[in-house]
């Protein structure tokens, strides 16, 4: 199977584009390949979307999407999805993926069962839900057949549905592109002192996986030092180019780079900067609850979010990247192959949690 | 028991013998006691059993120990402590001055004054401190703006920085005031001229009278207000939250919100809330004894309408000037930051025409799916959670301030007892206490209900109390002399004399179940989802315009539903 699916890949896929994230998955399914294959129990054939399908979904009439994406983003998701499926509405739930996890184990300890499907920007979350039995398997076809297999589970329980990358990032009017930091050692600067805005890895997810990325690439002494330099604590990786945007800060030094995109498409004088050590990479992914209220529902919604039109959108519109062979990337965004990317790994990272909320606390204060 | 009851009932001044009445005075104890106790005392409980094990559920004193020694715990409290005592003595200054010119002096638009600090009281702490944000944030904030534009600074040499601890006492000072406001104009209107003019016979003059007869006869109010002043900016969540965390450090709130982050630890959380609830009932003694059994009833059978003191023309509109500026701090420049940062695109865009959209309105309106539904939750909440409070508040200060029952002293310490708990404590007390059967109420509207009753209950007591120790009991003696039931002279002498009091007490408690975040972020979950929670929510991801249309909303619906209420004659006026 996994030959299939490496057969499968954009690498020779007929469309015949080298999409730039499969060359960051690929490398990734060299160092990850060899563990998950153990893990290979027989996940579900895909679902193919079925007239039947849809009107089970429309008698459930609605479908509840916990997200760690941007809230307007993912309204927008919603009402596409809407716009094709009418009967079906969406009811998205956002908040950080720290604070989404500490919602659904909540929920789920009273016995209640709100969601139908959930999005995380910490990956671990998925393992640990999955692990205890929170997953339904459930693959949509187009998963199956396009998605590298690193980035996807191997029983099928979740799959990546979007990625994007933790960036450096200035204010183009408040400093000028020579003077910018160009790494996460510039940051340390006397001169940045108190000119920096960053996100919390209590709330998001982005961030503790960033978090965990850079305390492996650049160690603790350096999270250390970075907490002497006064920053502008916000919570949400969606925050510090929303503050850049405003000019309460010149400098964010994590954040997530699609509002970035997103702003400067608008016209807000924000700039991206991928520093040279390596731009921490987060994989968000996706799974359907097994104690789904609305199970068709969300296997529709599922389904919608994986296709090409769903990726399409979330691109565009969100500036997010996707895993999705046939999506086409805004002229502008630098191509993941040009980057150079620190990743996460799932199980290490899952055991360092509490580790790093701790050291956190420690050296930032909160 | 009835025969007992109807016997303490019948006990009256002219003594005789009477005939059969319906006494209510048994079985209101009992349920009222019964239905106290387990508001009051089962996530109290809880707590307590929290606080003393550990994960495991062993016994044991770790906790404390913990809190002792961690400087992690011990900063955050002397942080608290600092900035409660600083928001008390701030408006007790602000609150107590405007006070008497709006209740006693000759200052004109006293009654538009008096609704601009109800504006004040009705907008919630976290949206005034989100208003703050926009105003005085450090480089992007709109008046640090306007004062390095006026001066020609640089703009890293702004003035004002709203994630400070000065920051922090000043928002809540703003909307901290309006306690100690309403308490001391309520005292202040009801204060006969009699006593005031025996004084100017006896040849005080204006200040004296001042201050040896009515600063004395408000000093219960002025201390009860600085008191509800203190223990709010002790226990709020909101406003720290949102002021405290980005310079990097805790209050004992946020703390203990951060220790329900996964992994949750509430052994600790728990543990942290008992200092807050021993500081509490210290300063609930220490004002008991420093009211001592002075009395303070000044509306008996024989008052007079209080006297309006003479300003003079300066006085009159320098005493407004003042008073318009008092309230341009927490009403007029937030509701501007809101309004602009509402109709432009970026919140740090200038209000130009061409920078103005709708497009947060549509936003909230159209897209975002959360709207409608909290909206209507938290309209729901609010009048449900104001009429069961200020029902039971009538009644509990009605038994404990005529002392119906014994053990009515012991009603009154439940009535109040909650004030002492955080909200966000409270919280984590209700999920733990009914979120297992066979209560299971977790992830339904009645535990939010709970939680409101429970925590606007004792704003609601102190209020109803208040009204009546004002309030002689010779007016209903007279009238059970003359042959009224227990209950009639409740209903016809002593509840219209108490009108306005108890429209007060339900604004109140409906502006407080409005307000409400703390105890609310730990019992929400996605169908019961509220206004202040979506605001929160949103801000924790920046999404200023948003916030701004919303929080606008909110304050419309509820100052609609104010004004409606105050329809009712009697409130902020002399009459009643």
């Amino acid at each position: 199977m996994r030959d299939r699916l490496i057969a499968n890949a954009p690498l020779r896929g007929a469309a015949g584009r080298f999409p730039p994230i499969a060359a960051a998955a690929f490398a990734l399914a060299l160092a990850i390949g060899c563990a998950s294959a153990g893990a290979r129990a027989a996940a579900p054939a895909p679902t193919p979307v079925t007239p039947d399908l849809i009107a089970a979904a429309k008698s459930e009439g609605r479908v509840v999407f916990y997200t760690a994406v941007d809230v307007q983003v993912a309204e927008k998701l919603g009402a596409a999805f809407e716009a094709k499926y009418p009967g079906v509405a969406v009811q998205v739930e956002r908040s950080g993926a720290e604070r989404i996890f500490q919602r659904i184990s909540q929920e789920y300890g009273s016995g209640i069962h709100a969601a139908d499907i959930v999005d995380s920007s910490d990956v671990t979350h998925l393992y640990v839900w999955k692990r205890d039995g929170l997953l339904a398997p459930f693959v949509p076809a187009e998963v199956a057949e396009k998605w590298p297999a690193d980035e996807r589970d191997a029983d099928g329980c979740f799959a990546a549905d979007r990625a994007t990358l933790s960036v450096i990032g200035y204010n183009t009017k408040q400093v000028k592109p020579e003077d910018a930091p160009k790494s996460f050692a510039d940051l340390l600067e006397p001169k940045w002192r108190g000119k920096i805005v960053k996100a919390h890895p209590g709330y998001s997810g982005t961030i503790m996986t960033a978090t965990f990325e850079l305390s492996r690439a650049l160690g603790w002494d350096y999270l250390e030092k970075l907490g002497k330099q006064r920053v502008l604590q916000v919570q949400s990786s969606t925050e510090p180019p929303k503050k850049l945007a405003l000019g309460e800060r010149p400098v964010m030094a994590d954040g997530n780079e699609y509002n970035l995109f997103e702003l400067k498409e608008k016209g807000s004088p924000v700039e991206a900067v991928y520093p040279t050590e390596g731009t921490p990479l987060i994989a968000a992914s996706a799974g359907v609850m097994k104690d789904a209220p609305h199970p068709n529902a969300a296997r529709l919604f599922a389904t919608f979010l994986f296709s090409q039109e769903g990726q399409q959108l979330m691109s565009d519109v969100g500036g997010v990247r996707s895993f999705h062979p046939d999506v086409k990337e805004k002229a502008g965004r630098k191509p993941m192959s040009e980057i150079k990317l620190l990743k996460s790994d799932p199980a290490e990272q899952e055991k360092a949690v509490e580790t790093i909320k701790q050291k956190y606390a420690e050296y930032f204060g909160t | 028991m009835t025969a007992t009851g109807a016997a303490a009932g019948e006990r009256s001044p002219a003594g005789g013998v009477r005939g059969r009445r319906v006494d209510l005075s048994a079985p209101v104890l009992a349920v009222l006691g019964l239905g106290l106790a387990v508001l009051v005392l089962l996530p109290l409980g809880w707590l307590v059993v929290y606080a003393v094990t550990d994960k495991a559920g062993a016994l044991t004193a770790g906790n404390f120990v913990r809190l002792a020694t961690d400087p992690t715990f011990v900063t955050p409290f002397l942080t608290t402590l600092a900035i409660a005592i600083g928001v008390a003595a701030c408006s007790c200054l602000v609150a107590a001055p405007l006070a008497w010119l709006v209740a006693r002096s000759d200052m004109p638009l006293r009654r538009t004054v008096r609704a601009l600090v109800m504006a004040s009281f009705v907008t919630p702490p976290f949206l005034g401190a989100i208003a703050w944000e926009i105003l005085a944030a450090p480089n992007s904030g709109i008046l640090n703006q306007w004062y390095c534009w006026l001066f020609g600074l640089d703009p890293w040499d702004s003035p004002l920085d709203i994630y400070t601890v000065t920051g922090v006492v000043f928002v809540m000072t703003c909307y901290a005031f309006p306690y100690v406001f309403v308490l001391v104009a309520n005292a202040l209107d009801r204060i006969p001229a009699d006593l005031e003019d025996a004084s100017s016979i006896l040849g005080g003059g204006r200040w004296r009278t001042l201050r040896r007869v009515t600063l004395p006869m408000t000093m219960p109010s002025l201390l009860a207000g600085a008191l509800v002043a203190f223990l709010q900016a002790m226990t709020i969540f909101g406003s720290p939250a949102i002021l405290v965390l980005p310079a990097g450090f805790h209050v004992l709130t946020t703390k203990i919100w951060s220790l329900f982050q996964y992994p949750p630890n509430p052994n600790l959380a728990a543990a942290a809330s008992l200092p807050l609830l021993f500081v509490t009932v210290l300063l609930l003694q220490a004002q008991r004894r420093l009211l001592g059994r002075r009395g303070y009833t000044v509306v008996g059978g024989k008052s007079g309408a209080p006297r309006t003191v003479a300003l003079g023309a300066w006085g009159r509109w320098g005493a407004l000037a003042f008073a318009v500026l008092i309230l341009a701090f927490p009403v007029l420049l937030p509701y501007g930051a809101l309004l602009k940062t509402a109709l432009v695109r970026t919140a740090s865009d200038p209000l130009t025409l061409d920078n103005l959209t709708l497009h947060n309105v549509a936003f909230v309106f159209g897209e975002f799916s959360a709207t409608q539904l909290a909206l209507k939750n938290t309209f729901l909440l609010g009048v449900g959670a104001a009429t069961v409070a200020t029902a039971l508040a009538l009644v509990v200060s009605y038994v404990t301030a005529r002392r119906l029952v014994p053990g009515h002293r012991i009603l009154g310490f439940l009535a109040t007892a909650p004030v002492a708990i955080p909200g966000i404590v409270l919280g984590v007390g209700l999920f733990l206490a009914y979120s297992r059967p066979p209560i299971s109420l977790y992830g339904t509207l009645w535990i939010l209900l709970l939680a409101f009753v429970t925590i606007e209950l004792p704003a609601g007591y102190q209020q109803m109390q208040a009204a009546f120790r004002g309030l002689h009991p010779e007016l209903e003696e007279a009238s059970r002399i003359l042959g009224a039931t227990r209950l009639q002279s409740l209903l016809r002498i002593t509840a219209p004399l108490l009108r306005s009091s108890i429209v007060a007490t339900w604004c109140f408690v409906f502006i407080g179940a409005i307000r409400e975040l703390s105890a609310t972020i730990m019992l929400t979950t996605a169908n019961t989802k509220l206004v202040s929670v979506i605001i929160y929510d949103l801000n924790e991801s920046g999404d200023l315009g948003a916030i701004s249309v919303l929080g606008i909303t909110l304050l419309v619906i509820t100052f609609v539903v104010v004004i409606l209420a105050n329809r009712i004659p009697g409130f902020g006026g002399r009459s009643g």
